[in-house]
């Protein structure tokens, strides 16, 4: 029985049933990374001894009819911005390179009190800025389907490794797209959460009106798994409401029957990929065979959205960004006075992408050109977020492309920032509005490569989501 | 349009250095990137309110009541600099 390529869902009933051990779970995956991750480069730093001892003690669990969670003995990976106080931390940054943290983030806490196994940490663009992995101090990661392909990013190590069953579900972050693009591109389910459902404390921010944190996984029903341990309310985080949590396994079959689907016409943009257009316009008979509504809605200010987040985001990384000063933690160079500390260090511990980032931002902040940048994209977002409000009397979900093509090759953009910027053109919106979005696998294209759809519903309505996508994949799984 | 200057200027701002050979690469990436932001000058956006955060809180305030994190030493560890007196050793700013 090949176990790696089961879901998360029929990994915890296997071993809830006592038909295998979370340790041969956990053994069998560890095979798979060995026999794949030096093709494919997902991990920054393996734990296998560690995720021994957390299989053996849900063993011991499962014996003394103690079990945490249903995910307790699920073997996953975190995206290499989580901070953990067992194995270094480093942002796939050379500055925090051998950076151990001194405390757990309240997520970690949460999977570890969950009963979660960590196989390793995973790699993500740096500080999360980018859209392919490229921009990673440890190599770009490739992508399951085709290693001539990125996996996609920015968390492009945890999609990779889901997509290539090198473990039951991964924790991402998604600030304009980094969970359900990569999700997209290695055939997975990715879920990125209503801004303040999951806590960030102990997760290394890049634009903190932005950043979610949210799991990847094999399918809708493994992503309501894991959200059920991520989600609520945490002291640390004051972003995080006291809203209630719901069930999120409960409602995954309620019948679709008079919902209403929205298909925003502005998402179908000029060089959208055919075959990316024929999985969503195939997605919207699926749904209408499922007995829910579908219609045409406009959300005319998504073409802003990119400029708008390329300005809100890279002000909100130049502030992030000082706090790596050399001087408290991470990579430390020069030596004579403070200046020359800040400097060096930055140089030799920061990639190009985050200086472009940290630069833009410095400038749309400075004087003279705040109103024209800065204020003028915070007035833009709150056109984009009422384009929602407004879709949202009319329709419960909407249903739209997760980005323009599939999978493009490593080196693909030729060191073209403003073309990597354009992936997130479809993803951006949900972010800058904190609206909940997941990408679902529903299709392939002619060369193989895995093309999924998204889904977005209003603040707070992760289960709406998980519903339609459970039922939408269960369609064509 | 950026000139070389200010992208230095900017650089400086933010505790970057940039080194020789990569200015006019940095100064034309900004310059395409800050040439897309044009459109949306074309929104009108008269007597639209500013969103700078999406939460729906207002002044989240917890009670004031002091906790100990129990890793003070482990956090001033972590600096790569001499610890003395469980202070942070570095070069004199005065």
């Amino acid at each position: 029985m090949s176990l790696t390529n089961k879901s998360l869902a029929e990994l915890s009933q296997l071993f809830r049933a006592g038909e295998v051990s979370s340790r041969e779970i956990t053994e069998a995956f560890i095979t798979e990374i060995e026999a794949k991750d030096g093709d494919l480069n997902a991990f920054v730093t393996t734990t296998f001894d560690l995720a021994r001892e957390q299989a053996d003690s849900s063993d011991s669990r499962r014996d003394q009819g103690a079990l945490l969670s249903p995910i307790d003995g699920m073997p996953i990976t975190l995206k290499d911005i989580v901070c953990t106080t067992e194995v270094r931390t480093t942002a796939s940054s050379n500055i925090l390179r051998d950076f151990v943290s001194p405390y757990d983030a309240t997520i970690w806490t949460k999977l570890k009190e969950a009963g979660a196994v960590l196989l390793g940490k995973v790699n993500t663009d740096e500080f999360t800025m980018g859209a392919s992995t490229e921009t990673s101090a440890f190599g770009v990661t490739r992508n399951p389907h085709d290693t001539e392909r990125v996996a996609g990013g920015s968390s492009g190590g945890s999609a990779s490794s889901v997509g290539a069953n090198m473990c039951a579900a991964s924790i991402g972050t998604d600030t304009g797209g980094s969970i359900r693009q990569p999700a997209h591109f290695c055939g997975c389910t990715g879920l990125k959460v209503s801004y303040g459902r999951v806590s960030r404390w102990g997760t290394i921010p890049m634009a903190s009106s932005l950043d979610t944190v949210g799991p990847l996984a094999k399918t809708p029903e493994d992503c309501a798994m894991m959200l059920q341990v991520l989600a609520g309310h945490d002291p640390k985080d004051s972003t995080t409401p006291e809203k209630p949590v719901p069930d999120y396994l409960k409602t995954l079959n309620d019948p679709l029957k008079g919902m209403k689907i929205g298909v925003p016409k502005e998402y179908f943009i000029d060089g959208l990929d055919p075959e990316v257009a024929a999985v969503t316009n195939s997605a919207k008979e699926i749904l209408r065979s499922l007995g829910a509504e579908v219609i045409d809605v406009s959300l005319p200010h998504s073409k802003y959205a990119v400029s708008v987040y390329y300005i809100v985001g890279p002000s909100e990384i130049s502030a992030n960004m000082a706090r790596f000063d050399g001087l408290r933690f991470g990579t430390s160079e020069g030596e004579k006075d403070l200046q020359s500390i800040y400097e060096e260090s930055r140089e030799a511990g920061l990639g190009d992408e985050v200086k472009r980032r940290i630069l833009i931002g410095t400038y749309a902040l400075s004087a003279g050109y705040y109103d024209a940048y800065y204020r003028k994209a915070q007035k833009v977002r709150t056109l984009i977020c009422d384009d929602f409000t407004k879709a949202f009397e009319h329709v419960d979900v909407l249903l739209a492309p997760v980005s323009p093509t599939p999978a493009f090759k490593v080196g693909g953009h030729g060191g073209d920032p403003l073309k990597m910027y354009l992936e997130d053109i479809l993803t951006i919106p949900a972010n800058l509005a904190g609206l909940p979005g997941l990408a679902v696998p529903m299709g392939t294209s002619k060369d193989g490569l895995p093309i999924g759809v998204q889904l977005i519903s209003p603040g707070y309505t992760e289960e709406r989501l998980l519903q339609v996508g459970h039922q939408m994949f269960n369609a064509v799984r | 349009m950026l000139t070389r200057d200010e992208l230095l200027h900017i650089a400086k701002l933010a505790k970057l250095r940039i080194p020789e050979e990569k200015i006019d690469k940095f100064a034309s990436d900004m310059n395409q990137i800050l040439d897309f932001f044009k459109d949306l000058q074309e929104v009108d956006t008269d007597n639209v309110p500013e969103t700078s955060q999406v939460t729906g809180l207002e002044n989240v305030a917890r009670p004031d009541v002091i906790e100990l994190s129990k890793i003070e030493k482990e956090l001033v560890e972590c600096t790569p600099h001499t610890v003395e007196q469980n202070m942070v050793k570095i070069p004199k700013i005065m």
